[in-house]
């Protein structure tokens, strides 16, 4: 055995530049943050010991919560739906499709609905906001061709149909997503169990439930992770879309936090909203892996 | 990805019946539904704004007309910010997997001590919002002269991505044939040779996943590069098109052009990195 201790030390050296470079791009920045949560400070001048005045300040806020409810809309958005629809999708393409209509037919839908995913999140904002405009959008012109007039309406401008706007069009976005790594993982299950499944007499449903579901259970651990944190994440949309507007109808934390840091010089209050953001990302995380590493024992 | 077949599943005896056109229907009308966008951008994107305005946003172009294009790429400078967004995304995707690579190999080859707790910070700071470390980085920046350069960027972008490289190469390097790393040792190589000679070459394939995600993920930031590249000639392609989007009397067909520009660079890379795509995320899901 020759990598023992007395060679390791070596090794130390490697990690040198990547550790400095970490310190100085997220280390220092992060702690600065959390220091700056305890303070006043409009970003010049020296920053006001607050305490926890602007902890206070984000309980008592009713726009902070808007924009956690609408968070929460997200959630549903970019993750339940899509994990959902992801699983039938994949299960159908896999299961059905794959059989009768061969597998190329099966990869090309795969491929297809995979295509949004590959959009950088501003442009796919850039292209439903103009499919959306009030004016000249694709979508009131379609309702006009179509003799349903009443139907157009300033989707993302409105605060009924804001939010629910946003979130088909995060649906559109991430589908893809569970999609391909669901099926990726459909791709090692024994094709004899759903054989065996078959001449037991069970029908497609029993399938998808009892065995599709069942065996690709870490792919969802994942899916239900990454997508997680993303939709907690989401920023570039809105900022495209809705600006968190009208009102505070389509507002996200992160949005809110840039506005606090750069439209409204808050920025010990920006920052407790990000720590506090964060503080949940991070609790999640350990959460989702404590029940996977659980689950795998 | 059409290009993978799928791996055949079981075959049973087919039934003949309609059944199977109703769902392959579904299928289809959902497909539509999903790529009713894109086809929307493209037809538009040629179109002059009297035949938009005489036709509407759903018929063909009466005439194909590039005029909305070169009119977005002028006004943008696109070819600048292009040079931009693959200079910037590049320069990371190097940078990142260098550090990855670097990091990876004092954590899963060289097992340092306290190697557990330096992954679950690398994982942690993967998972960072970037709003929580956004304001320090503006302000740090400006102090440091380094505001509104390209450079930042990349040095940022380098790092943060590295920190989910880090983690998922040494797991990988973790599994690394012990035997191989013995024999290399005893043939007298040293560490620097080791890492270059024998575990880059055997591990090209991952690092080709990691390169090509970091390109793409760079190419798409948003949030950073928004507030770290204030002016023109340093923005990248989301920037400049997102930015437009925001200012008022944009044409549709204008508008139509900016989303066609901004796509194609992403349908190009995803043409070109389908196969290491298509099994980075095969990978990435079994963990």
């Amino acid at each position: 055995m020759l990598l023992k201790r007395s060679t390791n030390r070596g090794y130390w050296w490697f990690l040198l530049p990547g550790l400095i470079l970490f310190v100085l791009v997220i280390a220092i920045p992060f702690l600065m943050n959390i220091g700056t949560s305890f303070t006043h400070w409009q970003g010049v001048g020296t920053p006001k010991w607050a305490g926890l005045d602007n902890y206070a300040r984000l309980f008592r806020d009713s726009t902070f919560w808007a924009s956690f409810r609408n968070n929460l809309a997200m959630l549903v958005a970019m993750t339940i739906v899509p994990t959902l629809l992801g699983l039938l999708l994949a299960a159908v393409l896999y299961d059905y499709i794959t059989n009768k209509f061969g597998s190329r037919t099966a990869s090309f839908f795969r491929a297809a609905f995979y295509l949004p995913q590959i959009l950088p999140v501003a442009i796919a904002g850039i292209v439903w906001a103009w499919i959306l405009h009030p004016n000249y959008g694709a979508l009131n012109g379609l309702l006009e061709t179509l003799g349903l007039e009443n139907l157009t309406r300033n989707w993302l401008g409105n605060r009924q149909t804001a939010l629910p706007s946003v979130m088909v069009i995060m649906v559109w976005f991430q589908l893809g997503y569970p999609l391909v790594i669901f099926m990726a993982g459909l791709q090692r299950i024994d094709p004899e169990i759903y054989e065996a499944a078959v001449l037991d007499g069970a029908d497609w449903f029993d399938r998808f439930r009892y065995i599709t579901v069942h065996l690709i259970r870490p792919e969802i651990f994942v899916v239900l992770l990454t997508t997680t944190i993303a939709s907690l994440k989401v920023f570039g949309q809105i900022y495209v879309l809705t600006r968190g507007g009208p009102g505070s109808s389509t507002l996200v934390p992160s949005y809110f936090a840039y506005q606090n840091f750069f439209e409204k010089a808050n920025i010990g209050y920006g920052s407790a909203i990000s720590t506090v953001m964060t503080v949940i990302i991070i609790a999640l995380t350990i959460f989702f892996i404590r029940r996977q590493s659980a689950e795998e024992l | 990805m059409t290009s993978l077949p799928l791996k055949s599943s079981y075959k049973k005896p087919h039934k003949a019946g309609i059944g199977r056109f109703f769902v392959l229907a579904a299928l289809l009308i959902a497909l539509l539904v999903v790529l009713l966008p894109f086809a929307i951008v493209i037809i538009n994107a040629f179109k002059t704004p009297e035949d938009y305005a005489t036709y509407g946003p759903l018929s063909w172009p009466t005439e194909w007309s590039i005029d909305g294009i070169v009119e977005f790429w002028q006004r943008v400078d696109y070819s600048q910010k292009l040079l931009n967004s693959l200079l910037i995304s590049a320069s990371v995707a190097v940078i990142g997997v260098l550090l990855s690579l670097l990091n990876a190999f004092a954590l899963g080859i060289g097992r340092i001590k306290g190697r557990i707790w330096l992954l679950i910070l690398f994982m942690v700071a993967n998972t960072l919002p970037q709003e929580s470390l956004v304001y320090p980085l503006y302000y740090l920046s400006k102090e440091f002269d380094l505001y509104n350069t390209r450079f930042v960027v990349i040095l940022i972008f380098s790092v943060i991505q590295s920190a989910f490289g880090t983690y998922l190469l040494s797991s990988v390097f973790s599994t690394f044939p012990k035997e191989m790393l013995e024999a290399a040792m005893l043939d007298g190589c040293n560490k620097l040779q080791l890492l270059f000679k024998i575990i880059v070459p055997v591990s090209r394939p991952t690092l080709a996943v990691l390169f090509t995600f970091f390109f793409i993920w760079t190419w798409n930031e948003f949030f950073l590069p928004l507030i770290l590249l204030i002016s023109n000639d340093r923005q990248t392609v989301p920037i400049a098109v997102g930015v437009l989007q925001g200012q008022r009397n944009m044409e549709a067909t204008l508008s139509s052009a900016s989303a066609l520009l901004g796509i194609l660079p992403c349908f190009i890379f995803f043409l070109i990195f389908q196969r290491t795509l298509t099994k980075g995320i095969a990978a990435g899901s079994v963990k």
